[in-house]
C-alpha cells in the first residue's frame, strides 16, 4: 500500500485537475495534496476537484487521520506534517524559502512516517520548493515522481526537483497516472 | 533497512535522550509535543548551534545552562502577527466584548503569547471599546526570551502595511498609526498597551491554575500538543475560566477528539468556544 504525496504552486492547479480525475477510483492508498494558493485556496481546491475526481476530497484537518482513498487537500497558511500516528497536525513555524505551507516539510515529515511505502510527485511550479522534499523521500527508500517540464505551465519546479533529487519517473501527467494505477497497487 | 533508514531510526532515539535531558535536567517537559514538528524544531537547533547531531546538541545542552534559554525559545510558540485571522478578532469584538462589558473587572490570559503579537492587538481592540481601564492581561509563554520581546513591542516597520489592513479588517476603529512611533525600519507600539499586561513564565505543559479569568486566547499553541497535553491544556482553560467564559483558540484548530472537553461551540464558523454551565447532578 502506498500513500501519495503532491507539491505543486504555480500551473499546479491545472496539473492536478488533469492528474487526479484519472487516477482509479480503486486506488486505496491515501493522497495528500499541497498546492500553494491565496487565503481560502485550500477550500477552493477541495471545491474544484470534488466534482471531478473519482476518489472523494476533503482539507486535510488537524489532528485528522490520514484516510486510504481519500484525496486530502492541504489548508493554507500552515504548514502540513504527518504524525507516525498517520494523523494530520499543523505548524505555524517560520516560513521555508518563503512558503508556509512548505511542500518540502510535508515531504520530508511524510518521508520519516512512510519510508518505501511513499511516493512523491513534484508539478508545475515557479520556485524550488519540493526538491529537498523529494530528495529526502528518495533516500528513505520511497519514490520519486516529476510532471515533465515540457508539460507543466511553469518549469521551475519540476527542474529544480529532477536536478536536485534526480526521479524514478519524469512524464506527462497522464503518464504519471497510469503509472500509479497500473504499477504501484 | 536502508543505511538512511537507520540514520532516521537512530535521531529518533536521540531526540527522545534530548527530551529526557530537558526534562531531568531543567524540568521541560516535551514528551508530550507532538513529534513531528518537534523533531523539525529540534533538527533545527542543530544547524543554530553548529553541531553535526542531537546528541551533540543534547549534550551542550546538559553542560551548558546559559545556554538553555536559546534552546527554548527555539522550542516554544513561534513569531505570530497582528491581527492575525482578522474575522476572528472581529468576533472576539462583536460577540465577547459584550460580555467582559458585564464584569467590573476583566480578567484576559493569552496563553503562548510569543513575541505579544495577539496581546498588543487585542490591547488595542479593547482600548477602542473603552473596556482596556478595567482589563487586567496575563501574557504568559514558557520561553524568557519571547516575554523580553513580546515587553519591547517593536516589529519591522515592513509588516505594518498589511498588519494596518488586518487591524481596519478586525473592525479597528483609527489608524493602526496611532498606536506605534515608527523610527528607520523598527516600529514601537505605545506602551500604554501593556500598562495592563502582567508577562510571565508559564509553561502549560507543566504549571497550574494562576488566575481566575473571563477569557482565554490560545491561538495556535496546541497544535503542537499531542491529544493528551491537548487535553491538559484545555482542563486547566477549563478550571481558569469563570461560568460560560471564553477560549479563543487558532482558526484551524480540532478540540473535536476529545468528547468529554468542557467547551461548546459560541459560533459553529468562528474557533470562540465558551465554557459549558456545570450541569446539575440528577
Amino acid at each position: 500500500m502506498i500513500t501519495l504525496v503532491i507539491g505543486g504552486s504555480a500551473g499546479g492547479t491545472v496539473a492536478l485537475r488533469r492528474f487526479l480525475p484519472r487516477l482509479s477510483s480503486q486506488f486505496d492508498g491515501a493522497i495528500i495534496v499541497m498546492s500553494h494558493l491565496g487565503p481560502g485556496g485550500g477550500d477552493l481546491l477541495v471545491n474544484g476537484l470534488r466534482n471531478i475526481c473519482g476518489l472523494p476530497v476533503r482539507l486535510a484537518m488537524e489532528r485528522e487521520p490520514v484516510e486510504r482513498g481519500v484525496i486530502h487537500i492541504a489548508p493554507e497558511g500552515y504548514h502540513l506534517l504527518i504524525e507516525y500516528s498517520r494523523r494530520f497536525s499543523y505548524s505555524v513555524d517560520e516560513r521555508v524559502s518563503f512558503s508556509r505551507p512548505s511542500i518540502d516539510v510535508l515531504f520530508a515529515s511524510a518521508a520519516r512516517v512512510y519510508r518505501k511505502e511513499l511516493v512523491g510527485l513534484v508539478l508545475s511550479g515557479a520556485n524550488a520548493d519540493g526538491a529537498e522534499g523529494l530528495r529526502i523521500i528518495r533516500r528513505l527508500g520511497g519514490k520519486a515522481l516529476v510532471q515533465d517540464p515540457r508539460e507543466a505551465e511553469m518549469q521551475a519546479m519540476p527542474l529544480a526537483a529532477v536536478s536536485h533529487a534526480g526521479c524514478d519517473l519524469c512524464a506527462p501527467v497522464a503518464t504519471l497516472a497510469d503509472y500509479i494505477n497500473n504499477d504501484m497497487d | 533497512m536502508t543505511p538512511d533508514d537507520a540514520s532516521v531510526d537512530l535521531e529518533e532515539i536521540e531526540i527522545d535522550l534530548f527530551i529526557e535531558a530537558m526534562l531531568r535536567r531543567y524540568g521541560y517537559d516535551f514528551r508530550d509535543y507532538g513529534r513531528a514538528s518537534l523533531t523539525r524544531r529540534v533538527l533545527n537547533l542543530t544547524r543554530r548551534f553548529g553541531v553535526r547531531n542531537i546528541s551533540e546538541l543534547t549534550a551542550q545542552v546538559l553542560h551548558t545552562p546559559q545556554r538553555l534559554e536559546e534552546v527554548i525559545s527555539g522550542l516554544s510558540v513561534p513569531v505570530s502577527e497582528f491581527f492575525r485571522d482578522p474575522l476572528t478578532f472581529r468576533a472576539l469584538k462583536t460577540q465577547v466584548f459584550p460580555f467582559l462589558a458585564s464584569f467590573p473587572q476583566i480578567t484576559i490570559w493569552q496563553a503562548g503569547c510569543a513575541h505579544g503579537e495577539e496581546v498588543y492587538s487585542l490591547a488595542i481592540l479593547l482600548t477602542e471599546a473603552g473596556l482596556y481601564p478595567r482589563c487586567r492581561i496575563f501574557a504568559t509563554d514558557m520561553s524568557q526570551q519571547a516575554l523580553v520581546e513580546a515587553r519591547k513591542g517593536i516589529v519591522p516597520l515592513g509588516d505594518i502595511r498589511q498588519a494596518s489592513s488586518r487591524y481596519l479588517e478586525s473592525g479597528g476603529g483609527r489608524s493602526l498609526s496611532q498606536y506605534f512611533h515608527a523610527r528607520y525600519d523598527l516600529a514601537k507600539f505605545d506602551e500604554k498597551l501593556i500598562e495592563n499586561v502582567t508577562f510571565a513564565r508559564h509553561n502549560l505543559a507543566t504549571d497550574g491554575v494562576f488566575c481566575e479569568a473571563h477569557l482565554v486566547l490560545c491561538r495556535n499553541v496546541m497544535i503542537y500538543f499531542n491529544d493528551q497535553l491537548q487535553r491538559r491544556a484545555l482542563q486547566l482553560f477549563a478550571e481558569t475560566l469563570v461560568r460560560s467564559g471564553f477560549l479563543c483558540i487558532g482558526d484551524r484548530e480540532n478540540l473535536h477528539v476529545h468528547a468529554d472537553v468542557p467547551f461548546e461551540h459560541a459560533d459553529k464558523t468562528l474557533p470562540i468556544y465558551r465554557l459549558r454551565r456545570a450541569v446539575d447532578a440528577p
